[in-house]
């Protein structure tokens, strides 16, 4: 298929800057998030990490607003978006990825990912009814753009018609990834991007999340266990326990840290982390 | 065997019609509607201008149910508020027909943007009660407001007036039903190749992931609602013109179960399917009539016999679609497709 070229590339997003400064979130009397701040530079990924329960997808949902925080503050390029609704911050640059895939099932992959531009579009219902004019000429540079930038950018042109449902495991993470990359993102989230995948599919994840920091120059901010792919291609990374930050810094900071290493193992012993965790990766 | 589908452009990839074989098809139907008038009786184009108005109100359930996941027993009601729209603009003001049946669906939509704010809230099951309970609402409003409904007597419509033209007979009205359902159809179509059709099937799919990717969701429940609304009114107003009274009795709420029996049969979220259901259920028990007819001659008292197991039938035929072919007619159409792309070869 033929691909006009159009000026798109000089409208690529810029890199935002991400700053989480005192966030509170309790439920009840359960403590869920303590003061946790921190912030991500523009064109850098930083990974969260932490034991399970310790707070990382609830951190990502008051980021993504599905949280309302109770205390302390989230700005996007000093912008307060603490208290905006999703639909908002993604108008602002936010896109996430879900733990457990969230595409829409029925749907082609080229109609999932073409659902990330959503809010950049502008078609309305008469002339979407219609299919005449803008409608049509808006679809088609939509179409363009995702074929351009997109598929042939994550090699998943072969599965384009393909309903998602009957993708793998793997290539569903990586269309998610594709929507998440549609909505022209400043900041990515992912969530848990290689979790369940074979050694395989992670180092192609591991390498996709690279060329997006590099060729998109975007933050991202992901949540992952698997600490040999975090300790590879974080420029920085939160630890979190219990809700709260326990340390953060350089991958290799943390990795020596007395303190991450009790919250893993239950001793303080950081030789003993390094070996487990350069394991961990195969393991799960 | 089709050998290749290959495209030059984007325009031709995306198009409705894809294939050759597909545009010949269409090219058939299209033929067919235009001669059908020529062709057939006074009964069967009767029956063909009830099947164009159950076609147009179950394509807008469709959006609504099969589309966006909201599910309605509505789809009678908002019907009759199209109904009594262009009993009450044909009587008390005297617009032309077009404008009337317009204003039969814009009243609809906005009746069905007011049914649709619970839909926020409430999901599936709940959903479904509260649009139940605003089809009593309305049933009472239209037997209560004598002055614009006429009671429980109901409002006379006079026939429709096109180009000075009167359109009394099954004949005349079949033009102007028919194209006006096509259109609504072609509408409901091309849709759904658009960012407003996605967000839909989006919120059907995972309202939560939806939110993220800035489809703000009471607008989008709110649109379907009022297009769905929009769609059963146009249908009502054809309705009215078409059987020229209207009472509270007209829709009852059976219609509105008829509907949502036709969308699960003929094919819930497809277009198709909408077109096929409706027919279905509006056809299905005329020709079963046909087979009781016939089988008249062998069992002397077929008539009085038979009847009521001809209601019986047609309850166990829909049972049996469920149990069967629970993606409806659709997915038997797109299995006969998928069969002819690949024979002489099986799968």
């Amino acid at each position: 298929m033929s691909t006009s070229s159009s000026p798109v590339e000089t409208s690529a997003p810029v890199a935002a800057h991400l700053a989480v400064d005192g966030l509170g979130l309790w439920f009840g009397g359960l403590k869920a998030l303590t003061d946790v701040s921190f912030e991500v530079k523009p064109g850098t990924i930083t990974a969260l990490i932490g034991p399970n329960g310790a707070g990382k997808t609830s951190l990502f949902n008051c980021i993504s607003g599905f949280y309302r925080p109770r205390a302390g503050s989230i700005r996007l390029d000093g912008v307060d978006i603490t208290r905006t609704h999703p639909p908002e911050r993604a108008k602002a640059g936010l896109a996430r990825t879900f733990q457990n895939i969230a595409l829409f099932k029925g749907m082609t992959v080229l109609d999932n990912i073409k659902l990330g531009r959503h809010a950049h579009m502008k078609t309305n219902l008469l002339q979407a009814l219609t299919y005449w004019g803008a409608a049509r000429a808006e679809e088609m540079e939509l179409r363009a753009e995702v074929e351009r930038q997109i598929i042939d950018f994550l090699e998943i042109d072969h599965i384009r018609n393909k309903p998602v449902a009957s993708l793998s495991y793997g290539l569903q993470k990586r269309v998610e990834l594709a929507r998440a990359l549609a909505m022209r993102p400043r900041l990515l989230m992912l969530d848990e991007p290689v979790a369940g995948m074979n050694r395989e599919e992670t180092e192609d994840m591991a390498r996709f999340i690279l060329d997006v920091k590099e060729e998109w120059g975007i933050s991202i901010l992901m949540v992952e266990h698997d600490m040999a792919m975090v300790m590879d291609i974080s420029d920085h990374v939160v630890v979190l326990n219990f809700g709260k930050v326990i340390a953060q810094g350089l991958p290799a900071e943390v990795q020596g840290n007395p303190e991450v290493a009790a919250a893993y193992l239950g001793s303080g012993d950081p030789a003993e982390l390094m070996r487990r965790l350069s394991g961990v990766g195969e393991a799960a | 065997m089709r050998i290749a589908t290959a495209k030059e452009t984007y325009i031709a990839d995306e198009g409705l019609l894809v294939t050759a074989t597909q545009r010949a098809w269409m090219g058939v139907l299209l033929a067919m509607l235009v001669l059908a008038p020529f062709m057939l009786n006074q009964y069967w184009l009767y029956l063909a201008c009830l099947v164009a108005i159950n076609v147009a109100s179950a394509t807008g359930l469709n959006i609504l149910t099969g589309y966006t996941g909201l599910v309605s027993l509505g789809q009678a009601a908002f019907m009759a508020v199209g109904a009594y729209t262009v009993a009450f603009f044909e009587g008390q003001v005297g617009t032309p027909f077009l404008l009337n049946i317009l204003a039969a669906g814009l009243v609809s939509a906005l009746v069905g943007v007011l049914v649709g704010i619970p839909s926020l809230r409430v999901k599936g099951l709940y959903l479904a009660i509260a649009t139940i309970a605003a089809s009593v609402i309305l049933h009472f409003v239209f037997t209560h407001w004598v002055s614009v409904t006429g009671g429980v007597r109901g409002i006379n419509v006079a026939p429709a007036r096109f180009f000075g033209l009167e359109l009394a007979s099954p004949f005349a009205l079949y033009f102007v039903i028919v194209p006006i359902t096509c259109l609504m159809v072609l509408g409901a179509a091309n849709l759904f190749r658009t960012r407003i059709g996605r967000a839909f099937i989006a919120i059907r799919d995972r309202d939560i992931s939806a939110e993220v990717l800035g489809i703000p969701l009471l607008r989008y429940k709110l649109m379907s609602f009022a297009l769905s609304s929009f769609y059963a009114g146009v249908a009502g107003g054809m309705w009215a013109y078409f059987f020229r009274v209207v009472t509270p009795e007209s829709f009852p709420f059976a219609t509105s179960i008829f509907f949502l029996a036709a969308v699960i049969v003929g094919g819930l979220g497809t277009i198709i399917g909408s077109v096929l259901g409706a027919a279905f259920m509006t056809l299905v028990p005329e020709l079963l009539k046909y087979v009781v007819d016939w089988l008249a001659p062998i069992f002397p008292n077929a008539g009085a016999a038979l009847s009521p197991v001809r209601t019986i039938v047609f309850g166990a035929l829909i049972i049996l679609f469920l149990v069967f072919e629970p993606h409806g007619l659709a997915e038997m159409v797109r299995r006969a497709r998928r069969f002819f792309h690949l024979w002489p070869f099986r799968t």
